[in-house]
């Protein structure tokens, strides 16, 4: 930048005159004046208690620039000194007069420090009415899903439908492909230390068990967590930043009806069927596994199935699937009932139902393992 | 506040084709914007008139014709090319379109920050100073744009326009969703900030009022032509049927009869 082109400060150099002239001269814009300010930081002011401001080799001014003239003189008075303009521009003075009428020295707001303790106190609090919000949401999902029962007229199929086919058979090669791997990946680990006691039968206990109990069940309701639950809270999400759900209080649909109660019927029929689907392609992927590292034929595989995984191993792990579903369902929706306001709030909401409905998820998991133990299933 | 002395228009638009797809939405359409001066694009809903403010914000490219902004032509331009002329102008949008995860104070902040390497205070003291001059109370810096009223977005909007101190502003149905009170502000503020930043200020509008009470010159858009370009007086006196229904429908009477009174 030229010289030319920014805001500049000079004080006369016959400094015993009196009162002393300070000369402003170049572009004194919110562009010309970074240098300036900088300058001014640490401007030797003349001991003189009068001085004068000379404005008429300004060539432009702006808010910004009328602003630090302004402050300038402000300090500089209130260090006891006399200030006034000369020589300004009619235009610029206006200018001038304009950012004077809008003052704005006031006193910095003592900005509230949180002390640690504090902080903790407010996250605990926080944290706490969250979940009484999310029992609320939970008491409210199933009021509406037993007034639907009563009434199942106002049960939305085709909405049902459609979900069972966004949530679920687009689900499918996903889950197929994750778990088809996870069988692969068991029988490997497996054959190694199975090759050593020449037990390689055992491979089907191995990878049938462990996938039809808890694997398939598990790394369907994550996939479905990642992929659905974000997108429920995602739509609910953006619905209220638009105020969509507004307005379907006002028409008088309950919103739980219409976004609620469909998507989570919709899971609840979904993932027991893709906790299938996943046993089918987990097992097929610890199968052929077995034939290549251990010689196990298919034929073998599928005859040694049958005594390998008893009835009620594989409907232990069915039965977690509705469970996840519904955690899955109700946490992405409620995490989007919670955005306000802004599209920062979607995201981070978005990001909290995933968290939280795996967390959940995994939870649950572990709380069946436990009860099934009980009950020596 | 540069004092220019040539006075060669700010804007300037010549023979302009616009198209959606296959519909066109703007024909030979020419205007010129004289430095320091209000002009308003009015017309029905879908005439093409936002479209035009987005043509000349570069937002949009237009299938031909020329638009010369500050005398350089901004048709064709790379971003990098367009910076230093973007940095002359600022946009107020019809929804205000603050940032929502930014206090207001920030949303002007940003801007500085963004384009200048002014120190954090100065900074912080020419925003709380934007925001005095939009007739913002000075705590409403602190609010984020959800916990503002209608109004209010649209000051910290303008706010955030003002930030650079532009040459010229584009206001996009600036009173649009007000209450007839805030509106009247707006119209004040409009008037004001160009009789005393001397900016130039091309806006988008239905307002009937805002156009009696602000508008120096206005063009009148219909069927992607311009009907007419004038002032209110001159355009209330034309024969076009449509320029006539716009002005002397019942709202036009009124905003009409509002105007005199004030004068």
């Amino acid at each position: 930048m030229s010289s030319n082109q920014i805001a500049q400060l000079l004080i006369e150099a016959n400094a015993s005159a009196v009162p002393v002239q300070v000369r402003c001269q170049g572009v004194w814009t919110v562009r010309g004046i970074a240098a300036l300010e900088l300058q001014l930081a640490q401007m030797d002011w003349p001991a003189a208690n009068d001085l004068v401001f000379d404005g008429s080799a300004i060539t432009a001014l702006d808010t910004a620039g009328a602003w630090l003239l302004l402050r300038t003189m402000h300090t500089l008075q209130q260090r006891g000194k006399h200030t006034r303009f000369d020589g300004l521009r009619p235009e610029f003075d206006t200018l001038l007069q304009l950012v004077a009428s809008h003052s704005i020295y006031t006193e910095p707001a003592l900005s509230l420090k949180v002390g640690l303790l504090e902080n903790i106190g407010r996250r605990f609090w926080l944290n706490l009415k969250m979940f009484s919000d999310m029992l609320a949401f939970v008491g409210e999902s199933a009021t509406a899903l037993l007034r639907s029962l009563k009434q199942p007229y106002r049960i939305r199929w085709r909405t049902i439908l459609y979900n069972l086919q966004t949530a679920g058979f687009e689900a499918m090669p996903i889950v197929g492909l994750l778990t088809f791997l996870m069988g692969v990946v068991i029988a490997y680990q497996g054959a190694d230390q199975l090759q050593r006691f020449g037990a390689n039968i055992f491979i089907v206990e191995l990878v049938g068990l462990s996938m039809v109990r808890e694997l398939s069940p598990l790394l369907t309701a994550i996939i479905i967590a990642g992929r659905s639950g974000s997108a429920y809270a995602a739509q609910i999400g953006t619905m209220k930043v638009t105020e969509e759900i507004d307005a379907l209080r006002t028409i008088g649909v309950g919103a739980q009806e219409l976004l609620v109660l469909p998507k989570m019927l919709a899971l609840i029929i979904a993932l027991p069927l893709l906790t299938v689907f996943a046993d089918v392609t987990g097992i097929i992927g610890g199968m052929i596994m077995a034939r290549s590292k251990l010689d196990v034929s298919f034929t073998t595989f599928i005859n040694r199935l049958d005594e390998a995984i008893s009835l009620s191993s594989f409907m232990v792990g069915i039965a977690k699937a509705p469970v996840f579903a519904v955690i899955i369902a109700l946490v992405g929706c409620f995490q989007g009932f919670r955005v306000s306001g802004s599209a920062d709030s979607v995201g981070r909401q978005t990001t909290v139902s995933v968290v939280q409905s795996i967390f959940l998820v995994i939870l649950a998991d572990a709380l069946f393992s436990i009860v099934f133990n009980w009950f020596d299933l | 506040m540069e004092t220019s002395t040539t006075s060669l228009p700010v804007i300037d638009i010549h023979d302009l084709h616009t198209r959606y797809g296959t519909t066109l939405v703007h024909q030979d359409v020419s205007l010129s914007v004289q430095p320091g001066e209000i002009f308003a694009l009015v017309g029905g809903s879908g005439c093409g008139k936002s479209t035009l403010l987005r043509a000349v914000i570069m937002l949009l490219r237009p299938a031909s014709g020329s638009i010369r902004v500050f005398g350089q032509e901004v048709i064709g331009l790379s971003d990098e090319q367009a910076l230093p002329l973007r940095r002359r102008w600022g946009v107020m949008f019809e929804r205000g379109a603050l940032f929502s995860s930014l206090t207001v104070a920030e949303n002007v902040a940003m801007v500085l920050r963004e384009h200048t390497r002014l120190s954090a205070n100065l900074i912080g003291e020419v925003v709380a100073l934007k925001i005095a001059l939009t007739g913002l109370p000075a705590d409403a810096g602190a609010k984020y744009p959800s916990e503002l009223s209608g109004g209010m977005r649209k000051r910290a909007a303008l706010a955030r326009a003002l930030a650079l101190d532009p040459e010229l502003l584009f206001l996009d149905e600036p009173t649009a969703g007000l209450d007839p009170h805030s509106a009247s502000g707006i119209d004040e503020l409009v008037r004001n900030l160009r009789d005393t930043l001397g900016l130039t200020i091309m806006l988008v509008t239905h307002d009937l009022d805002l156009l009696w009470r602000a508008a120096d010159r206005v063009a009148v858009l219909d069927g992607g032509h311009i009907l007419g370009i004038g002032s209110m007086e001159e355009l209330s006196k034309s024969e076009h049927p449509v320029i006539r229904e716009y002005f002397y429908g019942p709202r036009g009477r009124a905003a009409r009869e509002q105007a005199w009174k004030k004068k």
